[in-house]
C-alpha cells in the first residue's frame, strides 16, 4: 500500500489540479486576513480571544469571515481530490492493471484516501499556519495556550469535513462510470447542502407550522424546526461548529434566542471543555458521516467485477 | 490436481443476471507451452481470463493457476501470474520507467534491484533509448510521458510490463493488435521463447495466422463451450480430412503401374491422379516410402508435400457446422 499511497502523493503534487487548488487556498486566507485587518480594530474582543478574531473578525459584507470561506471552499478542495480517484482510473484502463498485481484490492482505494487526507492536511495545516504567522506580525499579540488548542480542534475538524467530501466524491467515482457524472453529482449535493437545504428548511418548517399570525412560541419552534433541518447539511453543522470552536463569546448556545435573551446575555466566554462538549454532537456526525461514505464506496469497490474495457 | 498442468479448470461456470457467458468449461493448459484460445467475440474468452485471474468470481467451478485457487487465493496466483489486458492503460503522466517501477514495486521487487530489471524488460521488447527519450532538444535529455507514446510503443510496454514481475503464467488478450509488422514479427519471437524461460502462455488472438505460428495447443470457445482442444496438426486432420493425412506427389505422366504400386504400400488408401500429380489418402506420414516407391520405378519425383491444415480453415468449418 505504501507504493500506492506513495505514488498517489506524487501524482497530486505534481498535478495542475493541486497547484490550483493551493493558489484559491493562499487567496482565501489572503482575503481573509484583510478582512480581519480591516475589521478587528472596531470589534470588542475578551482577554484571551484576541488571536481568534484574526480568523473570525468579518471585514467586508460580501465575503463573511474566514471560516465561511473555509466552509465553501474546503468541500471544492475534498471533491477536486476524490472525484475522479477510481473511474479515471477504470476509464485508463490502469484500474485491471494494477488489480491483476499481487496486492489486496482494499489497499488501492486505502491508498488514494490516505493520500487525500494527506494532501488536505497539508493544505489546511499551511493555511492555518500563515494566517498565523501573518496575523501575529499584524497585531502582535501573541495567542495564549487555549486559543493554540482551539485551533489545533479547528484544523482537525476541517480536514474531518473536507474528509467526508472526498469520501463522498470517492464513493461517487466508485458507482458510477463517468468522471463527468461524478463530479456533477458530487458537486450537486455540495450546492445543495450550502445553499438549497437553507431555502427548503425553511419552506418545510413553514408549512408545518405557520409563521403568520403565530404566538411567539410558535416562531420559536418554528425557527428552530427549520434549524434542525438544516443540521442534516454538513455545511451548516461544520459552520455551527467552528462558531462553537472560535468564537467561544458570542456562541452562549448553539440554539434560538429570543431577542429579549441576548440583551441579557452576558458576554462570558465558554470554557474550551465547554466549547467541545457543544460541539461534541457535531463533530461525531461528520466523522461517522465520512466514515459511512468511505465504508460504502469500499464495500461496492470490492465487489465490483473489474474489466478492462 | 496434477502438478503438469499450469491452468486446469473444471466446469467454470459464469452468469450474469441468468445469462450464461461461461458454461462448465474445462480448461487444460500444460506446464511451458503456448496455448492459444479462440473463439468469435463475445464466446467468453475474457471472461474466463478475469476467474483466473481472481477478478471475478466463478458462479461455479472451480480453477487452479499453478496449483493455487484464484478466487480463495488470489493474491498467490497474482504474483505467479501477468495479464496484458486488451485495452492496456498506463499512467499517461509518468514516463515508461516510472510506470514500470510502480508495477515492480507493486510485486515487491527488492528496491535496488528494480532499475536493472526495468532495463532488462525494456531491451527484451525492443524498447530502445531512443524511443523511450524524448528527442525534443538533445541537450535536455528527457524521458517521454507514456502519454506521447504510440499504439505500437503502448503495446510493447504493456509486454514488459507482465514480464517484470518474472510471472510462470503469462496471459495475453489481443497482444499484437496495433502493431506493425516488423513489431508483430518480434513479440511473436518473444512469446515463442517465454516457454523456454519456464513460463506458460495463454494466447487470446483472432489473428489466427499468428496462434498458429506460435501456439503449440489451441482451444476453441463458443458461446461459454470448449469446442475443441489440442494441437494444430491433429485437430486438422480430425476436421478435415477425418483424420488421414493427405500427400501430393508431383511426377511426370504418371501410368497405372505407378499408380498400382503406390496402392500396395501398406497405410495408403485412395489414390487419384490430377494430371502430372498424384493425390494420395494415407493413415499416417508415408512420405518416406512413396517416395522410394516413385523413384525406384523410374519417375522423377519433382515436388511432394504433405496437406498442411490452417488454423483458418480448422476455425471456419467449426463455426460453419454451428
Amino acid at each position: 500500500m505504501t507504493a500506492i499511497l506513495r505514488k498517489e502523493l506524487a501524482d497530486y503534487f505534481t498535478s495542475i489540479r493541486f497547484i490550483i487548488l493551493f493558489a484559491m487556498m493562499l487567496g482565501v486566507s489572503a482575503v481573509g486576513l484583510w478582512a480581519a485587518s480591516q475589521g478587528i480594530r472596531n470589534t470588542n474582543l475578551p482577554e484571551g480571544f484576541i488571536f481568534l478574531g484574526l480568523f473570525t473578525t468579518p471585514g467586508i459584507p460580501l465575503f463573511g469571515s474566514l471560516p465561511v470561506l473555509i466552509a465553501l471552499i474546503v468541500p471544492l478542495i475534498g471533491i477536486a481530490l476524490g472525484f475522479d480517484a477510481i473511474n479515471s482510473e477504470r476509464t485508463g484502463g490502469t484500474l485491471s492493471r494494477v488489480l491483476s498485481q499481487p496486492i489486496y484490492r482494499d489497499s488501492v482505494i486505502n491508498g488514494k484516501f490516505l493520500a487525500g487526507i494527506v494532501t488536505l492536511s497539508i493544505m489546511v495545516g499551511t493555511m492555518i499556519l500563515l494566517i498565523s504567522g501573518y496575523g501575529l506580525r499584524m497585531i502582535g499579540v501573541p495567542p495564549t495556550a487555549e486559543e493554540i488548542i482551539r485551533l489545533f480542534m479547528y484544523l482537525v475538524l476541517t480536514i474531518i469535513y473536507g474528509a467526508f467530501w472526498m469520501a463522498l466524491a470517492i464513493l461517487f467515482s466508485v458507482v458510477l462510470r463517468r468522471i463527468a457524472s461524478s463530479l456533477l453529482i458530487s458537486l450537486g449535493i455540495w450546492l445543495f447542502f450550502s445553499i438549497f437545504i437553507l431555502l427548503v428548511a425553511q419552506a418545510i418548517a413553514n408549512a408545518f407550522i405557520p409563521t403568520v399570525d403565530a404566538t411567539q412560541a410558535e416562531l420559536v419552534r418554528n425557527g428552530e424546526l427549520a434549524q434542525m433541518i438544516t443540521r442534516t447539511s454538513p455545511i451548516v453543522l461544520y459552520q455551527e461548529a467552528t462558531r462553537g470552536l472560535l468564537t467561544p463569546v458570542v456562541v452562549g448556545s448553539l440554539g434560538m434566542l429570543t431577542m429579549s435573551q441576548v440583551a441579557y446575555m452576558i458576554p462570558n466566554p465558554l470554557s474550551l471543555g465547554q466549547s467541545i462538549l457543544l460541539i461534541w454532537p457535531h463533530l461525531t456526525s461528520l466523522i461517522s458521516l465520512s466514515l459511512i461514505c468511505f465504508a460504502a464506496s469500499y464495500v461496492v469497490f470490492m465487489r465490483q467485477e473489474i474489466r478492462a474495457t | 490436481m496434477s502438478e503438469e498442468f499450469a491452468i486446469e479448470t473444471e466446469g467454470l461456470t459464469k452468469r450474469y443476471d441468468g445469462v450464461t457467458v461461461v458454461d462448465h468449461l474445462n480448461l487444460h493448459v500444460k506446464d511451458n507451452e503456448v496455448f492459444g484460445l479462440l473463439g468469435p467475440n463475445g464466446a467468453g474468452k475474457t471472461t474466463t481470463i478475469l476467474m483466473l485471474l481472481g477478478l471475478t468470481e466463478p458462479s461455479e467451478g472451480t480453477a487452479r493457476v499453478c496449483g493455487y485457487n484464484p478466487t480463495r487465493e488470489p493474491i498467490q496466483v497474482k504474483r505467479l501470474i501477468g495479464y496484458l489486458p486488451e485495452k492496456v492503460g498506463f499512467y499517461e503522466n509518468l514516463t515508461a520507467r516510472e510506470n514500470l517501477k510502480f508495477i515492480a514495486e507493486l510485486n515487491g521487487v527488492a528496491y535496488g534491484e528494480i532499475g536493472r530489471r526495468v532495463d532488462e524488460v525494456l531491451e527484451m521488447v525492443g524498447l530502445t533509448e531512443a524511443e523511450v527519450m524524448e528527442n525534443a532538444s538533445a541537450a535536455r535529455q528527457r524521458e517521454k510521458t507514456v502519454g506521447k507514446y504510440s499504439r505500437g510503443m503502448k503495446q510493447r510496454l504493456g509486454i514488459a510490463d507482465v514480464l517484470i514481475k518474472k510471472p510462470k503464467v503469462v496471459v495475453l488478450d489481443e497482444p499484437t493488435s496495433g502493431l506493425d509488422p516488423k513489431g508483430i514479427n518480434q513479440l511473436l519471437d518473444l512469446i515463442a521463447e517465454l516457454p523456454g524461460m519456464g513460463t506458460t502462455v495463454v494466447l487470446s488472438s483472432h489473428q489466427l495466422y499468428q496462434v498458429q505460428r506460435v501456439c503449440h495447443n489451441i482451444g476453441i470457445l463458443s458461446k461459454g463451450k470448449m469446442v475443441i482442444e489440442g494441437s494444430i496438426d491433429q485437430l486438422g486432420r480430425e476436421a478435415m480430412a477425418g483424420g488421414r493425412f493427405s500427400i501430393e506427389v508431383e511426377t511426370v505422366e504418371p501410368n497405372e503401374a505407378l499408380i498400382k504400386t503406390v496402392q500396395t504400400i501398406k497405410g495408403v488408401g485412395d489414390v487419384q491422379v490430377e494430371e502430372n500429380r498424384l493425390l494420395i489418402s494415407t493413415d499416417t506420414d508415408l512420405r518416406a516410402e512413396i517416395s522410394k516407391a516413385v523413384v525406384q520405378m523410374d519417375f522423377p519425383l519433382i515436388q511432394m508435400k504433405i496437406q498442411e491444415f490452417s488454423l483458418d480453415d480448422i476455425y471456419m468449418k467449426y463455426f460453419k457446422e454451428n
